[in-house]
């Protein structure tokens, strides 16, 4: 039996609108630098798709087989690079790697559950202990031997105190590749909110005065091309004198604060000198808008002056922080702060066969983090930025 | 005494191969409420003139008065139009006003400053553009915002630089309107420049001719008698504005290189009298 001879035609049917503004979708993935993918958006609306297709084969696909002909690259040279103790590691036994440094984090947050519960019960002990002596006390005091009555209370006390201490303990585990990246993300955002807070006001004293700038630029001129490696001693002098030793369970170490350092004096000149340009550069019908209106200093600063350079301050920041977040894995190697580069650092010496492996698994989280900064950067940049055509 | 009195203002640019003369005995009183406008062609000085009085150009020589006061550089007693309308592009059009009144009048409560800068939005037309920002707008709403900042300081005198002069046709006719309009309410003392002769006839009670620079100084004061309120239509209507006009243009083309001071002495470097000035 044929199917399509009694099939009624069926009418065109309109095309279907989609109840959400595609249009609004992929203005807000431009925005948000993620514009690669609105074809997909755009498809899903129906709007041109051959174009939308041509795009994605674009974008989508071409990156794709990029990245096809790297990882065939990658085992070529894996097969083939090789030293007594070490070899370059396949990108299968980097993924290996990086499932095995998954179950690592997973088991020591599974260890540090089963401390805590076990820590929980032991001074649930201690408490109940603690309760059984009430009765004593009550009649102790009942009575009226107030001798007797003042050391039960003292037991009882003791015996809570202690309850007390088991549950503050905390386990005590090797770190891993987790708590180090976030040891790492701690320490750059430290080091560049510290380069920031210095290099926007002076770059701002650096645009507004020229004396001032002629007078400190030599200075920035030899000091901005200096190696991290080469700061860090120095930085490393400067703490070790004004912190005091730090206490073991505090996020903010000496170790931290050389790495942080470092990180700080690396990357502020980015900032600085995008701000003292984006300052000198100010429209100068700006200014006399300021002039006319006699507008008092801190108004010039606040109401003209940041304003108008804050587009090239942040273009500014976003390039400090990808300074500082390059210049931090050396100078967490160095600091021996427990951060990514000393686990590079560590593993490395480790030397075991999944070394390789793991330090390659490092190498991409690091640039995926390095490549998610600069994302919130570029986006932070566009939300400050106006249309200068516009004055 | 006048309420504005400009004498021997000059500007002179020293450099090492020489000073250059841009204006001089540049002498113009004005009465309180009085509009003028200088006009002449590009580059004799005309616009340095009003940043001079602007305080934004310092002055080489002589001085102005207004109110009875020498002015000692830029302030909120002259409000300036410019001639891009310079709106902070990160403000809206109403935070662009209030920046001015804000200036004006710091004891006012600020519901009050907010009704101001309202009031004079609505005034230029723009009522309801308040949250705007200026790349939101037109060219010519733009400069609607930038006339309505200068009214709103409420200034002694009112300094206007080629305003419209970025304007398409149309817009300027409309913006010529505005202006009159806000003028015929508030009178303020008002001196602008523009190398526009019918603009000048239709605005001015006098139109200032500047000879050609350098050393450029005033050529010709011409009355504009036609009454007011004007009114475009009318003014094409009576005689004397092509009369007026003639006599304009006639300056600009055959005699704007004449020097009063020195008569039978050309502008140096002119070769003819309608090349324009670089």
């Amino acid at each position: 039996m044929s199917i399509a001879t009694d099939n009624p035609p069926v009418a065109a049917s309109p095309p279907r609108k989609p109840r959400w503004n595609a249009h609004a979708v992929t203005h807000a993935l431009d925005r948000l630098g993620l514009g690669f993918f609105s074809p997909f958006v755009r498809l899903v609306a129906g709007d041109e798709p051959e174009k939308q297709v041509h795009e994605i084969t674009l974008n989508i696909v071409l990156p794709g087989v990029a990245f096809a002909i790297f990882l065939g690259l990658w085992a070529l040279a894996a097969s083939h690079i090789r030293t007594d103790a070490q070899k370059i590691p396949s990108p299968a036994e980097t993924w290996a790697a990086w499932q095995g440094i998954v179950k690592f984090a997973k088991n020591e947050s599974k260890k540090a559950d089963a401390f805590e519960a076990r820590m929980k019960t032991v001074a649930q002990k201690q408490i109940d202990v603690a309760d059984s002596q009430l009765p004593i006390l009550e009649a102790a005091k009942a009575v009226g031997n107030t001798v007797e009555a003042a050391a039960i209370e003292g037991r009882i006390q003791a015996t809570r105190e202690r309850a007390a201490t088991y549950l503050e303990r905390k386990y005590v585990g090797p770190p891993t590749f987790f708590t180090q990246i976030a040891t790492s993300l701690f320490t750059v955002t430290v080091g560049f909110a510290a380069a920031t807070l210095i290099a926007v006001p002076l770059g701002i004293l650096c645009g507004l005065s020229k004396p001032f700038n002629t007078a400190i630029n030599p200075l920035i001129q030899i000091f901005k091309p200096v190696s991290p490696l080469a700061w860090l001693p120095i930085v490393f002098v400067i703490v070790t004198a004004l912190c005091k030793p730090s206490s073991g369970d505090s996020f903010i170490t000496r170790a931290m604060l050389i790495s942080a350092g470092t990180v700080t004096l690396c990357s502020l000149w980015p900032t600085l000198i995008n701000t003292a340009v984006g300052v000198a550069g100010i429209d100068p019908d700006h200014m006399n808008v300021a002039k006319v209106l006699k507008l008092s200093w801190t108004q010039r600063i606040f109401k003209i002056v940041l304003p108008s350079a804050l587009p090239m301050i942040f273009t500014g920041m976003r390039l400090s922080l990808g300074v500082g977040w390059m210049v931090l894995i050396a100078a967490d190697m160095l600091a021996q702060n427990p951060g990514l580069g000393k686990f590079v650092w560590d593993t490395f010496q480790n030397g075991s066969t999944t070394s390789m492996a793991q330090i390659v698994c490092a190498v991409f989280a690091i640039g995926i983090i390095g490549f998610v900064l600069d994302r919130i950067m570029l986006i932070l940049q566009r939300l400050v930025s106006f249309d200068e055509r516009a004055i | 005494m006048s309420y504005f009195e400009a004498w021997n203002l000059q500007k002179i640019y020293r450099s090492k191969r020489g000073d250059t003369v841009v204006v001089q005995d540049f002498t113009l009183k004005m009465e309180r409420g009085e509009f003028v406008c200088i006009v002449g062609h590009s580059g004799c000085g005309k616009s340095t003139v009003l940043s001079m009085v602007a305080g934004l150009n310092e002055i080489t020589g002589g001085g102005v008065i207004l109110d009875g006061r020498e002015i000692d550089g830029a302030g909120p007693d002259r409000g300036v139009v410019f001639q891009s309308p310079c709106l902070l592009p990160w403000m809206t059009t109403l935070e662009n006003i209030m920046l001015g009144i804000n200036q004006v009048y710091p004891h006012v409560p600020k519901v009050q400053r907010r009704q101001i800068a309202a009031y004079y939005l609505d005034r230029v037309g723009l009522a309801g553009t308040e949250h705007r920002r200026p790349a939101e707008l037109s060219q010519g709403m733009r400069q609607r915002v930038g006339l309505a900042r200068a009214f709103a300081l409420a200034p002694k005198m009112l300094l206007l630089d080629e305003p419209f002069g970025m304007l398409d046709k149309l817009t300027k006719v409309e913006l010529q309107d505005v202006l009159l309009e806000l003028w015929n309410r508030e009178r303020l003392t008002a001196l602008m420049v523009t190398h526009d002769v019918d603009e000048a006839i239709f605005l001015a009670d006098r139109v200032v001719c500047m000879s050609n620079g350098p050393e450029a100084e005033i050529g010709d004061i011409l009355e504009i008698r036609i009454p007011r309120p004007r009114n475009r239509a009318g003014l094409l209507e009576t005689g004397e504005y092509y009369l007026l006009r003639e006599h304009l243009i006639d300056f600009l083309e055959n005699k704007s290189h004449l020097r009063p001071s020195r008569p039978g002495r050309p502008a140096p470097g002119a070769t003819s009298a309608t090349a324009p000035m670089p």
